[in-house]
């Protein structure tokens, strides 16, 4: 069997709010192994804590408890505790988020907007846009759209550069927070071929999707969040060493 | 007066764990900064790393410590205790705070920018804008008259400042133009380190926005360093890829400004994110 890619032991996350001396519990010890290439869908009822999940596997939530140990290409690491400079980094070179919002800086055009990722990642003004426009056209969006301001398009437009963005560079792990919400039909199914085409390439993903059946073909594994199911209880696998690392230099 | 909050708690800040991936030393580190203003502690024992091509922002309220310590990372003020390493030619491993005057000008002028809230601290108002700019490179020793106009023409037309008006002085100019210049005057020379104290305070909205814009864009063309200290959790958003909290001198949270904005850890961040109107 493979190694995982990623490890999460005894995960747990609780939002302690001062103001108001409440603690709001969400998830609770989670557990789980993903493979590169596997497809993981996570269910349970509104509450079950999918999206807070998958928020924590990215760092913007800090977890309370537990270990998310993740092997990057110059060794494992616990995103629990990682510095920040660290998670930066994977963020930009290795572990992509797809959320079902567009949080675009203002006055930027669609083309750049999709092409920054790329020039973060060092490649060229004119190969990134290239990429952009294959990729905004590949969502369906018109080639009128691409010079222009995405905070002026409807909801499924602003989606679809969202989409374009999210998945240009090829990264090792996906987290996919509702993607297909407000798609047409013609914008899901590039969506549904982008990500086949990705875990092809052995693109591990976790995703969290209000109508499953849109990527059916894609779900190797589901797990429930639901308290008290037992899909989340520890793996028998034990989680990996984090000892040796290579060099990262930024 | 706001509620009663428990700020004290039992919110202990998250240690900065240093990084197992990223081999790159910072450009900046400060440690241990401490200064007393009389009986006030402006500053309470405070660390700081920055990243090469990072922007690192610091947000906090009026008497936090804020502009105290970015007035420390341009050399203006000597703290009572503490060290300050820039990892640049000729002085790794040397702590600036031990440069004299003359040293400290020579570092600020060719490696250190810096841009006030405040235009009459960074700008003579009665010189011309270009003026302005060619100074700074005068100061780093540069004495050609067409080279002087030359680069400050750039530096002005790479902040987006109108060129036909690059002679007349600041005092002339609406406050966006004069955050401009003093930006041109902040860049004319490559800084290694970009320092932005309240940038856009003060601006109206419109204006405040295309300054950003700048900022933004020659952040992300040029790869600089910044430290950008504002209030305005709005600015810090949009710009920085860190955030460091601070209040009464000291450091109460840092970490990925979505992380810091979205699930704050401390009790005063927690009041500060959620004060939004």
């Amino acid at each position: 069997m493979t190694e995982p890619i990623l490890s999460v032991r005894g995960l747990t996350k609780r939002f302690r709010m001062h103001q108001i001396d409440t603690v709001l519990p969400t998830f609770d010890g989670i557990s789980l192994d993903l493979a590169p290439g596997e497809f993981l869908l996570l269910k349970g009822r509104n509450g079950a804590g999918k999206s807070t999940l998958l928020r924590t596997l990215w760092r913007s939530y800090r977890p309370v408890a537990g270990q998310i140990l993740y092997r990057a290409r110059a060794g494992i690491i616990d995103l629990a505790t990682a510095a920040d400079i660290d998670v930066a980094h994977l963020r930009r070179t290795e572990i992509g988020f797809v959320t079902q919002f567009l949080t675009a800086r203002p006055r930027v055009p669609a083309q750049d907007i999709v092409a920054e990722p790329l020039r973060l990642a060092g490649e060229s003004a004119a190969d990134a846009r290239r990429a952009a426009r294959h990729w905004l056209n590949e969502f369906g969006v018109r080639e009128a759209l691409w010079g222009a301001f995405p905070s002026t398009f409807s909801g499924g437009e602003q989606q679809k550069v969202n989409l374009a963005r999210a998945l240009i560079m090829p990264q090792r792990l996906l987290l996919l927070d509702e993607p297909t919400a407000s798609l047409d039909a013609g914008a899901r199914a590039a969506l549904i071929r982008r990500l086949a085409e990705l875990k092809a390439q052995g693109v591990a993903m976790i995703g969290v999707f209000h109508h499953p059946q849109d990527v059916e073909a894609l779900i190797d594994r589901e797990i429930d969040l639901t308290p008290d199911s037992p899909d989340t209880k520890a793996p028998d696998t034990k989680a990996p060493d984090t000892k040796e690392r290579a060099d990262v230099a930024l | 007066m706001t509620a009663a909050l428990n700020i004290a708690g039992d919110a202990t800040p998250l240690p900065l764990v240093p990084p197992q991936l990223v081999t790159t030393q910072p450009l900046l580190r400060m440690e241990g900064i401490r200064r007393r203003f009389g009986e006030v502690e402006a500053l309470g024992g405070v660390d700081a790393a920055v990243y090469p091509g990072e922007v690192l922002g610091i947000v906090g309220e009026s008497g936090s410590g804020k502009s105290s310590l970015l007035r420390m990372m341009n050399l203006e003020d000597t703290p009572d205790a503490g060290s300050y390493h820039l990892a640049i030619p000729d002085h790794a491993g040397r702590n600036l705070f031990d440069l004299d005057r003359y040293q400290r000008r020579m570092l600020c002028a060719r490696r250190i920018g810096i841009v006030y809230q405040n235009p009459h601290l960074g700008l003579l108002m009665g010189n011309s804008s270009s003026g302005n700019v060619a100074e700074r490179l005068l100061i780093a020793g540069e004495r050609s008259f067409a080279t002087l106009r030359d680069k400050a023409r750039a530096a002005l037309d790479a902040s987006e400042f109108p060129l036909p008006r690059m002679d007349a002085p600041p005092a002339q100019l609406s406050g966006g133009m004069q955050q401009r210049v003093q930006l041109a005057k902040a860049i004319a020379l490559e800084p290694t380190l970009l320092l932005l104290d309240e940038p856009t305070t003060g601006l109206d909205v419109s204006v405040q926005a295309l300054v950003l814009d700048t900022l933004k864009r020659l952040q992300q063309e040029r790869r600089i360093t910044m430290v950008l200290v504002s209030h305005d959790l709005g600015v810090i958003r949009t710009m920085a890829d860190r955030v460091m909290v601070m209040r009464r001198g000291l450091v109460v949270e840092q970490g990925l400004v979505d992380q810091v904005f979205q699930d704050p850890q401390h009790p005063y961040t927690q009041q500060l994110v959620h004060a939004k109107l």
